[in-house]
């Protein structure tokens, strides 16, 4: 919610930029009062986005420094529980999402040529990534939680897994499932964005001379690919 | 200039215009309204805990009750008064003006901002109501906030949504300083009050999201007891005050610097003289901005950290101390061949001066390592942080809003009365807490519900607490009185000209005196430094050329 | 009321506390001296500068580099100092002496237990004088904090670990002793004292209390009743403080707050003991600790003489 809001508020600030080109927009009055030029709109909506990332990568960087911390503590215990991740889901995932990073660049490259119609299709197969993303998360998840692997006191490994009912296995398990779930958090808020541009671009609302929301929607969604990039080999390899 | 008679407060009219209103003026005045409620209830818990301490014994309230007002008195202190204050309020008024804008960059942002703000602050005091048992003090130090008896849930929620306002704030503020200056507003000609509201927004941004996580594993601990804090569960509670400090001590020039920079500019225009040392002003406060971030585990001395990193914290600690103390030896230098004035704005710049000075000199008392042994956890403690956030960063605020009151509202308050309150909360202000200096050295700790059991070894504690009670309603009534003239002046208030202190900076300069809706009808064209006095001809020359009214 | 000798500390009773104390007056007064210049000169400038007519326009002022660059050395130098003093003082404050005896401190809510390495045990800190002590302290519920004003000794005791300090008394006499980490409630009642005596008069405290334990059960209870810190919330005169008193409660009816009864025998006072969450007497919170389930059999039968006593 919170981020549509942002987004929205953000992208506000260049949208008179629908112009005929960026660079004559200045002369046609539709430019927001309080900015001199476009560049200038389009340039404060970047800076914006970068700094908002920042504080995303800060977000997690508590959650790194938390793992970082137990992982030296007990390191015969985390390497033990990473085991129970299935690096093979973890890689897929991994996969997943490089491949819809990869077509969020290329959504933005082909708006900028005026392609409206491939703009649209490699939305929708990034939004197809993400779901499968999600997908896998939630077996992955749920096949923990049949054998009792829950967050915090419901922590009871059985079926198999008694091997897990150590001390501070509980801490991995916890660590795991914060650090994953809030990306997955993330993983969907994207998608509420994604289909929230989608529409936008079928009603036509951007074009080569305007696609700032676009530009901004990729850039968060490469964030959330980096951090997964961080997640996957620190949680399922080492 | 526009059309004559209008300006930004009666350009539209109606709750509705200022609810939905994305001035960034009006929005500095939602701000005002609110920070204001607030730190009338947190003045209202903290006379309450005065009162219960004035005599030994269950004076007015039970233990539980002490410990829930002394907390909600913390947490709405810090989290609902003095870190959204100064952004807030003269931040959006002053600081788009100030640089030559027509408003944030962002303004429908920073609209969103306030009812962040507003949400987060309803959800901390509504948790009191509904629940009402928050007791573990503003710090929430687990196992206590983890496992006690008492809803921690609601006001981890409401700090880590009150935080999201503050970091976009800072973003606002961050780019706005970057993209929106004026023609010929060069870096060097920023006026020092938007430097330090432009280093405190990095640390907003850079320092608020970790409180955010912390809050987050701290609502998760309670909720499902993930074991990350909790002894209990196989966590740590010192991990956690790492956390929490890695926030906490950054915030806390979140509070003061853009005080100092709202002193950098009352000294200039008071003395009528460049502000000495104008570039190592603005990048010390970069410089603490980024220092601040090294030093936490100087609240940790005691709590079990490892005596290597005490050394280092403690190390680091003292370097924050050279570039502040840069910052007090200009402003003095300022006055130095200077004309000074000593208005009202001007009272509150020198009372911070002093009372300042005397928190942060204790400040580096506390950041030696064996002697913050003695003194961590006690009344001194207390004391340093009241000298430095209400003796610093609040009594900035007040000079600060004297100052542009006349711009804010087009109305000139009552001298005389502005003056006696001043002295009023001076006196008031030491009394209380200086009283506290006292006690802390002596070994009173904090926190405590009742001392009775210390007057065996400590009897002056009886008359030392008293005195500071008295202090605190000496203090009391002085802010009232700046409450009381205040309104009084929007009702009666002579009309103020729009440059009453013939300071040149352009909100000054270049606005009516009350700023039209999109502050400027043409984007100035600077040419000169904020504190120029001597080139300033068209303030103490041909003024009539420049300004409408006078 | 007693003599008091300093003026702005209290007085000193152990081997660093001087060193303190040294540093802390000279940061004292070289933090006055500044103080008081930097206001000397701010009054002064105020005053001699004082603008005279509406349009004064002085001419600015050139910055003085020498001065500029002073009021960067004089702070660095002196926090240098104050950095290496504190320093050192502290290194000697957490590095205890080999020879220093051990003595085991535990922290609840909300009282303290000191243990001698003879097992004897009390609530008030007992010292020999002129010889070091080491603290190895832990708490059972939340974190608390050890002040001893007098040594300027403070040190977190933080639950899941143990946590240390070390001391030598140099004086006989009776100091208090404080929590200063916030843990509650009844934080401010978690006072205690330290008796510092002679060598002689330490053994024979020892030898005393050591013969407490066995006597008859009753009797002993009385001494773990203070011991374990019931006297904290359980009164003996009738008045509920934070628990029911304990007079008359054995042989009552006993109201529950899920609103069942129970009469308070034997069973019921032991599970009461062991398991207090499990019922919540009418009018009460559930505040009692649960850590007294770790209590020997024979410690709990004691206590459950006692409660029938009164
Ligand atoms: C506005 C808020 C604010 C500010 C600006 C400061 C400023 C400083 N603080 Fe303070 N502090 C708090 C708010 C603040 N503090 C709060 C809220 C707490 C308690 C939290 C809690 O536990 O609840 C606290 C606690 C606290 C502690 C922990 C004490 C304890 O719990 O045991 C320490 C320890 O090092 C400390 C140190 C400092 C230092 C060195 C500065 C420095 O920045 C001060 C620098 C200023 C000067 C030094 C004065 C001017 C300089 C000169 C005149 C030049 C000459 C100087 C020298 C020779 C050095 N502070
Ligand atoms: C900004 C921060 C701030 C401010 C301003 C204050 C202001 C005051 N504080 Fe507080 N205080 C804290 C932050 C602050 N405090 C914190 C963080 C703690 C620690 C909590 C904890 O341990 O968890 C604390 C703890 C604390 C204690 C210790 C409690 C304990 O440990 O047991 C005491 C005791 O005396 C105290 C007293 C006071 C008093 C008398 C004031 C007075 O200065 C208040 C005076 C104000 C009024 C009476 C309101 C009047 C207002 C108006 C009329 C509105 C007018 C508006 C304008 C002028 C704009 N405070
Ligand atoms: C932190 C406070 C606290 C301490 C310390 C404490 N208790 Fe309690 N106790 C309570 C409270 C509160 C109750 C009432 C709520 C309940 O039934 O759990 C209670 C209830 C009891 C009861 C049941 C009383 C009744 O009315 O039926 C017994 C018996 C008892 N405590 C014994 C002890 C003994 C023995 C000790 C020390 C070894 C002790 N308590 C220490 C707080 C405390
Ligand atoms: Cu124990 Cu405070
Ligand atoms: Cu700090």
């Amino acid at each position: 919610m919170t981020f549509t809001w942002l987004m929205t508020s953000l992208a506000d600030a260049t949208q008179y930029r629908a112009q005929p080109s960026p660079r004559m927009s200045e002369s046609s009055g539709t430019l927001k009062h309080y900015f001199v030029s476009s560049e200038q709109q389009f340039d404060a909506a970047k800076m914006g986005m970068w700094l908002f990332l920042v504080t995303e990568v800060l977000l997690f960087s508590g959650m790194f420094v938390a793992y970082a911390v137990y992982r030296a503590w007990y390191p015969e215990v985390f390497a033990l529980s990473s085991e129970l991740l299935d690096w093979r889901l973890g890689g897929l995932n991994t996969l997943v999402l490089l491949a819809s990073s990869f077509t969020v660049a290329l959504s933005i490259h082909f708006i900028q040529k005026n392609e409206k119609e491939k703009t649209v299709v490699l939305l929708l197969l990034t939004l197809l990534c993400a779901a499968a993303f999600m997908v896998v998360k939630y077996f992955e998840y749920t096949g923990k939680w049949s054998h009792g692997i829950f967050p915090g006191a419901g922590f009871a490994p059985h079926d198999g897994y008694e091997a897990y009912n150590i001390a501070y296995a509980p801490q991995f398990f916890s660590i795991y499932f914060v650090m994953t779930g809030i990306h997955g958090v993330h993983v969907l808020v994207g998608m509420g964005i994604f289909v929230w541009i989608v529409s936008r671009v079928v009603r036509g609302h951007f074009s080569a001379a305007y696609y700032t929301p676009v530009e901004l929607a990729g850039l968060y969604w490469h964030l959330v690919d980096i951090i997964w990039i961080f997640l996957f080999p620190l949680l399922y390899l080492i | 200039m526009s059309a004559p008679g209008q300006n930004y407060l009666n350009a539209s009219t109606g709750l509705r215009s200022w609810l939905l209103t994305t001035d960034h003026k009006r929005i500095g005045i939602l701000y005002a309204v609110a920070v204001t409620t607030f730190f009338l209830l947190g003045g209202i818990f903290a006379l309450l805990v005065r009162t219960e301490l004035a005599a030994p014994g269950e004076t007015i309230m039970g233990p539980d009750t002490y410990n829930q007002a002394f907390t909600l008195h913390g947490v709405v202190m810090v989290f609902l008064v003095i870190i959204p204050a100064i952004p807030g309020i003269l931040g959006n008024f002053v600081l788009p003006i100030q640089i030559g804008a027509k408003d944030v960059a962002f303004p429908r942002l920073n609209l969103f901002s306030w009812y962040i703000f507003i949400i987060g602050a309803l959800l901390a005091l509504s948790g009191w109501l509904v629940i009402g048992q928050v007791d573990t003090g503003w710090t929430f130090y687990t196992p206590y906030s983890s496992d006690g008896s008492t809803s921690v849930l609601w006001l981890t929620t409401a700090v880590f949504i009150a935080g999201f306002a503050s970091i976009l704030t800072g973003l606002n503020f961050i780019v706005t300083v970057h993209k929106m200056r004026a023609p010929g507003m060069t870096w060097n000609r920023l006026p020092l009050f938007v430097w330090a509201i432009y280093a405190t927004a990095i640390v907003q941004v850079l320092a608020t999201p970790v409180i955010g996580i912390t809050m987050v594993l701290l609502f998760l601990e309670r909720l499902m007891q993930i074991g990350i804090f909790d002894p209990a569960l196989g966590g740590d509670p010192v991990l956690f005050q790492h956390f929490f400090w890695f926030y906490s001590h950054p915030a806390v020039y979140i509070m003061i610097l853009p005080a100092m920079g709202i002193i950098s500019d009352l000294m200039g225009t008071f003395s009528r003289q460049q502000v000495s040392g104008y570039t190592f002003i603005a990048l010390s406060s970069v410089a603490i901005a980024f220092l601040g971030f090294l030093v936490w585990g100087h609240h940790m001395f005691v709590a079990g950290q490892s005596a290597i990193s005490s050394i280092i914290f403690s190390m680091l600690t003292f370097l924050i101390g050279i570039p502040t103390g840069i910052k007090v030896f200009n402003w003095v230098a300022t006055m130095y061949k200077g004309s000074v004035s000593l208005k009202t704005p001007m009272l509150y710049a020198l009372m911070f001066l002093f009372l300042f000075t005397i928190g942060g000199l204790t400040g580096i008392m506390v950041g030696v390592l064996a002697v913050d042994v003695h003194l961590h956890d006690t009344y001194f403690i207390v004391a340093h942080f009241h000298y430095v956030m209400m003796g610093g960063a609040l009594i900035g605020l007040i000079g600060g809003l004297h100052y542009w009151w006349p711009k804010i509202t087009g109305r000139l308050y009552n001298e005389t009365l502005g003056r006696i309150a001043a002295v009023l909360v001076f006196i008031g202000f030491n009394l209380t807490f200086f009283t506290q200096f006292i006690m802390g050295s002596r070994g009173m700790p904090r926190r405590y519900h009742d001392y009775a059991g210390l007057l065996e070894q400590y009897p002056e504690f009886t008359a030392l607490n008293l005195a500071s009670t008295a202090g605190s309603y000496i203090l009391a009534l002085g802010l009232f009185m700046i409450l009381f003239y205040a309104l009084l002046s929007l009702i009666r208030g002579r009309k103020a000209p729009a440059n009453p202190w013939g300071a040149v900076t352009l909100e000054w300069t270049h606005t009516d005196s009350i700023p039209e809706l999109h502050n400027f009808e043409k984007v100035p064209l600077v040419t000169r430094g904020p504190y120029d006095f001597h080139l300033a001809d068209d303030v103490f020359g041909g003024r009539d050329a420049v300004q409408g009214t006078t | 009321m007693k003599e008091r000798k300093a003026i702005w500390l209290p007085d000193a009773a152990s081997t660093y506390a001087g060193d303190v104390d040294a540093l802390f007056y000279f940061i004292l007064v070289t933090s006055f001296v500044l103080f008081v210049g930097v206001m000397t000169a701010m009054v002064f400038f105020a005053w001699r500068f004082r603008r005279r007519s509406s349009d004064d326009r002085p001419a600015p002022v050139k910055e003085n580099k020498i001065v500029e660059a002073a009021w960067i050395l004089v702070p660095a130098a002196l926090v240098a100092i104050v950095f290496v003093w504190g320093f050192r003082v502290f290194i000697q404050m957490n590095v205890a002496p080999p020879n220093a005896m051990e003595i085991t401190v535990r922290a609840q809510k909300w009282s303290w237990l000191f243990e001698y390495p003879s097992g004897a045990r009390s609530t008030e800190l007992q010292l020999p004088v002129s010889r070091p002590v080491r603290l190895k302290m832990s708490s059972a519920d939340v974190i608390h904090s050890f002040f001893v004003p007098a040594f300027r000794t403070k040190q977190d005791v933080v639950p899941g670990r143990y946590t240390y300090a070390w001391f030598e008394a140099t004086r006989q006499d009776t100091f208090p002793l404080m929590c200063t980490e916030y843990c509650g409630q009844q934080h401010s009642t978690m006072l205690s004292s330290v008796i510092v005596q002679s060598q002689d008069d330490f053994e024979a405290w020892l030898q005393e209390s050591l013969m407490a334990a066995d006597a008859p059960p009753a009797e002993r209870g009385a001494l773990l009743y203070v011991q374990q810190g019931c006297q904290g919330c359980h009164s003996l005169d009738g008045t509920g403080v934070i628990g029911p008193s304990f007079q008359g409660l054995a042989g009552s009816e006993r109201v529950f707050t899920d609103g069942t009864s129970a009469l308070a025998d034997d069973n019921y006072l032991r599970e009461a003991i062991t398991l207090p969450a499990l019922k919540i007497v009418e009018g009460y919170d559930a505040l009692m600790p649960g850590v007294y389930a770790s209590l020997d059999p024979a410690e709990i039968d004691a206590l459950i003489a006692f409660i029938k006593e009164q």
